[in-house]
């Protein structure tokens, strides 16, 4: 049976819509109960309270573009920095490649936002003395006697008289185990004429290292590759290339020219940025090219982080604050309580005219909205557990004004169902060719909509961007809810009597609609046997559903035959006006 | 509401029909009016009430206090630095800003303590917050960015689903007309514009687009078989899907503006100036234009478009020979039944 078929059919696309949201509850409550997620959405800053920076880089010096690799360094540089200042919950993340947005609960002191702001230098010192990692036990410690001791005046950088006893004390006691110590190490910026203290945090080595030979702004580029060997075959072994320019090539060669000749970890000379060694390579050679290359145990992917680190130090970048907002937490829950009750005020009034254009149909109207509520819902707090994704005011906005436009896909489709019921059809096909023709429109304008929050989303700046996404995740949500939940649930109502015989409530009555009686031109009413009148009110009963099926086709006939009279008819008012 | 079905029925068959397309000559110029004024305006009044993010400056708000007596926050201002001149407004109850030009950052928790004894509230009732001069340009450029790849885009996307660039051009210029005057309304008005508002800005665009696509979609339906039939011209099918349409572009707009009418009441009533008033401001203005520039500039100015084709002209003398011939066959039918 060709109806039974078609009642299966909506009822199956019901079920995989009831499958989709399990199937999403179901990843979220995973979520909650490996205590990863939660079933509340994460909230932005102006929601939640707290501090939000909007910073814009800037290069030391001027003049060159930043790439979004110098800038995704930049940005993992602050998060250390940050991170290490013992701000908890700190949200740093780029946007359109050319801001970084700061993110930071409650409200930052000075030395946290200078933190931010400064540029991380990138310099070379030689190596003075190393030593591994973890603090050396105070029992064992060198005695004081055995300290050593500046013999006179440090000559050149790679010199030991450098080594003062108290910095020699310092190092014994720095524990280079703590990632507190290295996330601390950023802090103070050390000078660049005096040696200092660094961990490593690959190696877990710490040096003692001397004064600044080659400033990181010395470096024009820098790549990664395979080694080549003499006959230019690949040794399958993953190498650093660094290249000075004109300057950093002749202070390199003469750094080289000393090195060389020492040994032990003099010969060493140590990468830092931002008071981290990320590397401390030997010198093997005198290079009076300014084309070191560094090899060692490097993977592919080390090899091109410690390359991006390198480019970032030819560019040092600082940031200025574009914009500064701070939002009190009780601010940000008043805000998100009026969003709430204004989402609630303009859903209420959706309801209440939706009622009275379209009766019971409103409710159809009503249930779509919720299932949307469902679906987007599931999916901000499925984002926010996966992606980070937070909720903002503008996003809150997003979704209330969305409200209207996802409501619309159902105007559509109703008026076409309507359109179709006019033309003379009977519910179940006037539904089947309203969605044939609504499917179209509806598909097209969320097209617009969707491209429009596409667009937004990638240029918008600052927290705006997240009203576009609420608007383009709604656009999705209402498609889905139109084909998997509205459609289906017309075609079964459409069987259903009360809608199928069009009620007076149910907002299809075909009464209403002027299909029968049909006016026509100045008030004439249709002659009886021109069509066949519905079978209307208890009369109708059991019988109701042979008959209707049976008078389709007459009433299409007729349909058709009145219409033809209509045109006729009114082309003939026409002309006599 | 019965008599709005009812309403919907006679737009439907036809009986009732507004000139639309007819009468274009009308809104044409009403149109071009209102853009006119709306480009006069602001270059008169000097542009826009810019907000403090295309400014630049320290801005303060006190919310939630019993006490709005502006010269406190005046004289919370100047007590910290005398040559300022902050500007201080009751944006809603129980709420005052304070805007002024850029402070350092240890004159801001000076304006911020200051401030919090003077009002008598808790610290955390005292917002701050501080834009750079750049940072409104920024805005700007990306909203400019974004509006020409949209523009191109949804220009593109038209042509391709409706199979003529007509329809396109239609399109985008009723969205043209939207967009210069809800500016002009900005500027007449004097509401502050803030990247929110431009946000907003952009948004209605992409409504009036996609309330445009509904009714052209009705558009492309009618006018299909125009080539071979005979019952009405160009000009009338497009009418007629206008009209079809109408109900729907008013429940839409209806069921749009209700929402956005709720955030702007919340949001200027009880909030205050920020993020939901500014966004569902413009939502509110270009809703409201975007559905009338549809029905009354787009739409006709598409039948205008194509009405002068010649395969259209040569359609449209058909139907006229058409309603003649079955003019005068009613005429002498009716003659020979009243002889």
């Amino acid at each position: 049976m060709a109806r039974s078929g078609r009642n299966s059919a909506a009822k199956r696309t019901l079920i995989w819509l009831g499958v989709l949201i399990a199937v999403l509850t179901a990843a979220l409550g995973g979520g909650v109960l490996s205590n990863q997620a939660s079933w509340a959405p994460k909230l932005a800053l102006d929601l939640e309270g707290g501090t939000q920076m909007i910073l814009a880089p800037k290069v030391q010096g001027g003049g060159s573009q930043i790439t979004s690799e110098q800038l995704d360094q930049a940005v993992e540089i602050i998060r250390q920095r940050v991170d290490g200042s013992g701000v908890a919950e700190a949200e740093i993340s780029t946007q359109s490649g050319r801001n970084v947005i700061v993110s930071l609960p409650g409200v930052p002191d000075e030395k946290t936002r200078d933190l931010i702001q400064a540029s991380a230098a990138m310099e070379f010192r030689p190596v003075l003395a190393a030593a591994s990692g973890a603090a050396v036990p105070k029992e064992s410690r060198t005695p004081e006697a055995e300290l050593p001791k500046p013999s006179g005046k440090p000559a050149n950088a790679s010199d030991l008289n450098w080594i003062t006893p108290e910095l020699y004390q310092e190092m014994e006691a720095r524990d280079c185990t703590d990632p507190a110590t290295i996330a601390a190490a950023s802090e103070e910026p050390s000078d660049p004429k005096k040696p200092m203290i660094a961990c490593e945090p690959d190696t877990g080595q710490k040096y003692i290292l001397g004064p600044v030979e080659v400033p990181g702004t010395d470096i024009q580029d820098a790549s990664f590759g395979q080694v080549r060997g003499n006959q230019g075959q690949s040794l399958n072994q993953w190498a650093v290339n660094i290249e000075f320019n004109g300057e950093g090539t002749q202070t390199f060669k003469s750094v080289t020219e000393r090195l060389f000749g020492l040994t032990g970890a003099q010969n060493q000379f140590a990468i830092v940025l931002d008071g981290t060694v990320i590397s401390a390579p030997t010198t093997n050679a005198v290079i009076p090219d300014g084309r070191p290359q560094i090899t060692g145990n490097f993977t592919e992917e080390s090899a091109r982080a410690l390359s991006e680190q390198l480019k970032y130090g030819a560019l040092p970048i600082s940031f200025d604050i574009q914009s500064e907002t701070q939002i009190s937490a009780t601010l940000g829950s008043e805000q998100l309580r009026m969003g709430v009750i204004a989402g609630l005020i303009g859903l209420l009034l959706v309801a209440i005219y939706s009622f009275f254009q379209y009766r019971m149909l409103g409710f159809v109207t009503i249930a779509s909205l919720v299932v949307a509520g469902i679906l987007t819902y599931l999916a901000i707090a499925l984002l926010g557990w996966t992606e980070n994704y937070r909720l903002s005011l503008a996003g809150v906005a997003g979704l209330i004004v969305a409200i209207g436009q996802t409501a619309d896909s159902f105007i559509v489709y109703f008026e076409r169902i309507r359109d179709e019921l006019r033309d003379g059809r009977g519910l179940v096909s006037a539904v089947d060719n309203g969605w044939k023709r609504a499917k179209r429109t509806v598909l097209a304008s969320k097209a617009v909509n969707l491209l429009a929050a596409v667009v937004l989303y990638f240029v918008a700046v600052g927290n705006v961007r997240g009203f576009a996404f609420t608007l383009g995740l709604t656009a999705i949500a209402d498609l889905v809810v139109v084909f998997l939940f509205t459609h289906p649930v017309m075609m079964l109502l459409a069987r259903t009597k009360f809608f199928g015989e069009g009620h007076r409530f149910s907002g299809l009555d075909p009464k209403r609609l002027g299909v029968v009686p049909l006016y026509r031109g100045a008030g004439r009413i249709r002659q009886p046997g021109e069509g066949t009148p519905k079978p209307r009110g208890k009369t109708a009963g059991a019988a109701a559903e042979a008959q209707r099926r049976q008078t389709i086709a007459e009433r299409r006939a007729a349909a058709e035959k009145e219409r033809a009279a209509a045109v006729s008819g009114r082309s003939t008012d026409k002309e006599s006006n | 509401m019965p008599n709005f079905a009812t309403f919907g029925n006679e737009l439907y068959s036809g009986k009732r029909s507004y000139p639309f397309v007819q009468k274009y000559k009308l809104w044409f110029i009403i149109a071009g009016a209102a853009v006119l004024l709306s480009i006069i305006i602001p270059v008169a009044k000097g542009g826009f009430n810019l907000g403090i993010d295309f400014r630049g400056g320290s801005e303060f708000t006190v919310s939630q206090t019993q006490n709005t007596d502006l010269s406190l926050g005046k004289d919370a201002v100047t007590a910290v630095e005398p040559a300022l001149d902050p500007e201080v407004t009751n944006i809603a109850p129980n709420t005052v800003r304070i805007q002024t030009e850029q402070l350092s950052d240890d004159q801001t928790l000076a304006v911020r303590d200051g401030l919090i004894k003077a009002y008598g509230v808790k610290a955390d009732q005292v917002t701050s917050n501080f834009v750079g001069p750049t940072w409104g340009a920024d805005v700007t450029r990306q909203a400019l960015w974004g509006l020409v790849v949209f523009v191109a885009l949804a220009a593109v996307l038209m042509a391709i689903y409706f199979r003529t660039w007509k329809m396109s051009a239609a399109a985008l210029a009723g969205m043209g007309v939207v967009m210069i005057v809800t500016a002009g309304l900005y500027s007449l008005i004097g509401f502050e514009v803030t990247p929110s508002a431009i946000i907003g800005f952009l948004t209605v665009l992409s409504y009036s687009l996609y309330d445009t696509v509904v009714v052209f979609d009705k558009v492309r339906e009618n006018t299909a078989d125009i080539a071979t039939s005979t019952r009405r011209t160009f000009d009338e099918e497009v009418n007629l899907a206008i009209n079809q349409t109408l109900v729907r572009s008013i429940n839409t707009s209806v069921v749009g503006v209700l929402p956005v009418a709720s955030i702007l009441f919340i949001g200027a009533l009880l909030l205050g100036a920020g993020t939901l008033k500014d966004l569902s401001l413009s939502l509110f203005i270009g809703i409201i234009i975007g559905t009338a520039t549809t029905v009354f500039i787009a739409a006709p100015l598409y039948a205008r478009l194509r009405t002068n084709e010649p395969a259209l002209v040569q359609q449209a003398k058909k139907v006229r020979l058409r309603r003649e011939q079955e003019a005068k066959a009613r005429e002498t039918a009716g003659e020979s039944a009243t002889a």
